[in-house]
């Protein structure tokens, strides 16, 4: 797959000193969900507003679509939606003349069909003739979302689409979200919930402090990084963990009714049929097992905690 | 894409009459009845006192000043709220992501305000011909000396909307800077009419120029020469045009 956003050297800092990007580079492929992971004020916001025209570099280069976002504003800023993360509406607008508007701000000529589908798309089409400050949150979130994709983008930045949103309208917007990548538009979410890039997104960036701390497949990312839990669900509850067991770092849990051993899926010996042989020597009789995968955010919380040792 | 987003601009344009539309009401009885007003006020009671102006009726002689004067507020008021609102709304995200020029914003904006001044100064006029009759020298310079005001000061209010972060900021330029100095520019009296050294001192206030410049449209001769009234209006336009070029330059107040 081609990229279609071309991200070098990125930085910004602003007035007060503050170094929001330190050089990022980052490249997105047409087609893809991309989820850009990060803590709030690790620069998510700031790169997504410098790319659609919102906020200036202060150094490096962004291309979209092969249009330099500087030099040939208007190719970059055709191909791009965005829907920020404030609920930023005109209130005493109809739903429909608002989206229309939106279509006409980027140039492109009326089409009432293009209009009427995105509505319908989004359920607000019996909507339509409401005024904006007469809908819910939710629904403003969406009239967000109709104005962005209006003018057909190929690229939709969607900035904490799901933040403050209750979790049935969480499910909606997820759905939402795969229907529109169904029809070949590039997503770019970001997101400080890990449930919502490991549901959704191909690919995972995770941002710290202004800088990309690494891109990686989600699911590639999951299984490198991916350590598993082995709990041992015991017979009888032991009051220590037994000199013998030392070499495998477990711990107990559950009262002592329970033994948890962390081990990584990807090692040669995962240590797990020793421990239990071991077990077994000992004479520690157990009734149950059971072994979890560790989820995005228990990667992103070492990720962020590695960073923090450094 | 075009070279000039056109559309963009219509879309602009229209939001923003929609948006006076609808206070439209409001919009368009005010002017009448503040007109009507100081016809009352200025035309009756001072005017029966005061019967002439430099060979003009009083009553009319205050026509242009009048009119010079609504278009100035509404011109600052509805330019610098067009663009400070979005502003305040966070709306303006859309503005600035959009391939949209600096021009094409501007054309679209101060175009807009300018509509809704011209449509309120001819509204006065009209207003005006209720009560007395008001002789017009130069229409066709009187016109275009509208339109001029008009665009020069809705350019005025757009550099104001966006130089402001309150609505007290908005507000502090036109009040306690152009209401003084309008009715200090001889809106309602002839500067010839001063003695020293305030006449002097009156011809430091760019206002009476602009003023001046509108009453010789309309009775062929004013406080000072028309070709003065033409460069102050020219010069006004050249900063304002300065000004803002140099605020989308810098992405000042409206890009971080």
């Amino acid at each position: 797959m081609a990229s279609i956003i071309d991200i070098q050297g990125l930085t910004k800092r602003y007035a007060s000193g503050f170094e929001a990007l330190k050089g990022v580079d980052l490249s997105i492929e047409e087609g893809e969900i991309f989820a850009l992971l990060g803590p709030n004020g690790a620069g998510k916001t700031t790169m997504i507003s410098i790319i659609c025209g919102i906020a200036r570099a202060t150094g490096g280069s962004v291309k979209v679509a092969g249009h330099d976002i500087v030099r040939d504003y208007r190719g970059a800023r055709d191909a791009i939606g965005l829907v920020p993360q404030e609920l930023s509406t005109d209130q005493f607008e109809r739903v429909i003349d608002t989206v229309t508007f939106s279509r006409g701000l980027f140039g492109k000529p009326r089409n009432p069909a293009h209009i009427e589908k995105v509505l319908r798309d989004l359920s607000l089409w019996d909507k339509r003739h409401a005024k904006i400050l007469e809908l819910s949150g939710g629904m403003k979130r969406r009239v967000m979302i109709a104005k962005a994709l209006s003018h057909e983008p190929r690229i939709l930045f969607l900035d904490e689409p799901t933040a403050g949103v209750d979790v049935e309208l969480r499910r909606d917007m997820w759905k939402l979200i795969g229907a529109l990548r169904e029809t070949g538009v590039t997503i770019i979410l970001t997101t400080h919930y890990i449930e919502e890039a490991e549901e959704m997104a191909d690919r995972v960036g995770v941002i710290n402090r202004g800088e990309l701390m690494l891109v990686e497949d989600k699911t590639a990312l999951m299984k490198k990084l991916g350590k598993k839990t082995l709990t041992v669900v015991l017979a009888e509850r032991l009051a220590a963990v037994p000199m013998e067991l030392a070499e495998w770092n477990v711990t107990l849990k559950g009262d002592g009714q329970e033994i948890e051993y962390i081990f990584d899926t990807q090692a040669e010996r995962t240590g797990v049929s020793s421990l239990l042989r071991r077990l077994g020597d000992l004479g520690i009789g157990y009734k149950d097992l059971n072994t979890a995968q560790s989820s995005l955010e228990d990667i992103f919380v070492s990720l962020v905690h590695q960073e923090k040792a450094a | 894409m075009s070279l000039v987003n056109l559309r963009a601009i219509a879309s602009i344009y229209k939001f923003e009459l929609h948006r006076f539309r609808r206070t439209l009401l409001t919009g368009l009885l005010v002017p009448v009845i503040t007109t009507t007003l100081y016809f009352v006020v200025f035309g009756g009671a001072i005017g029966s006192r005061m019967t002439e102006v430099d060979g003009i009726p009083y009553a009319a002689f205050i026509v242009p000043g009048l009119i010079m004067m609504a278009m100035f507020t509404e011109s600052i008021f509805n330019a610098s709220f067009g663009i400070y609102m979005p502003k305040f709304t966070g709306t303006i995200y859309e503005l600035l992501s959009a391939p949209v020029s600096a021009t094409e914003t501007i054309i679209a904006y101060v175009g807009a305000a300018a509509t809704k001044s011209l449509i309120i100064g001819t509204i006065i006029f009209v207003t005006a011909h209720l009560f007395v009759d008001v002789p017009v020298a130069h229409p066709f310079a009187m016109a275009g000396f509208m339109i001029l005001i008009a665009i020069s000061f809705c350019l005025f209010g757009f550099i104001l909307g966006i130089w402001a972060q309150s609505f007290e900021q908005l507000q502090v330029i036109p009040m306690l800077l152009i209401m003084p100095m309008t009715f200090l520019g001889g809106a309602f009296y002839s500067v010839q009419m001063l003695g020293e050294p305030w006449r002097t001192i009156t011809l430091f206030n760019p206002i009476v120029y602009l003023i001046s410049g509108f009453r010789w449209t309309f009775f062929g001769k004013g406080d000072v020469a028309i070709e003065f009234s033409l460069i102050f209006v020219a010069g006004m336009l050249a900063v304002c045009l300065g000004i803002i070029g140099w605020m989308f330059r810098t992405g000042y107040r409206l890009k971080k």
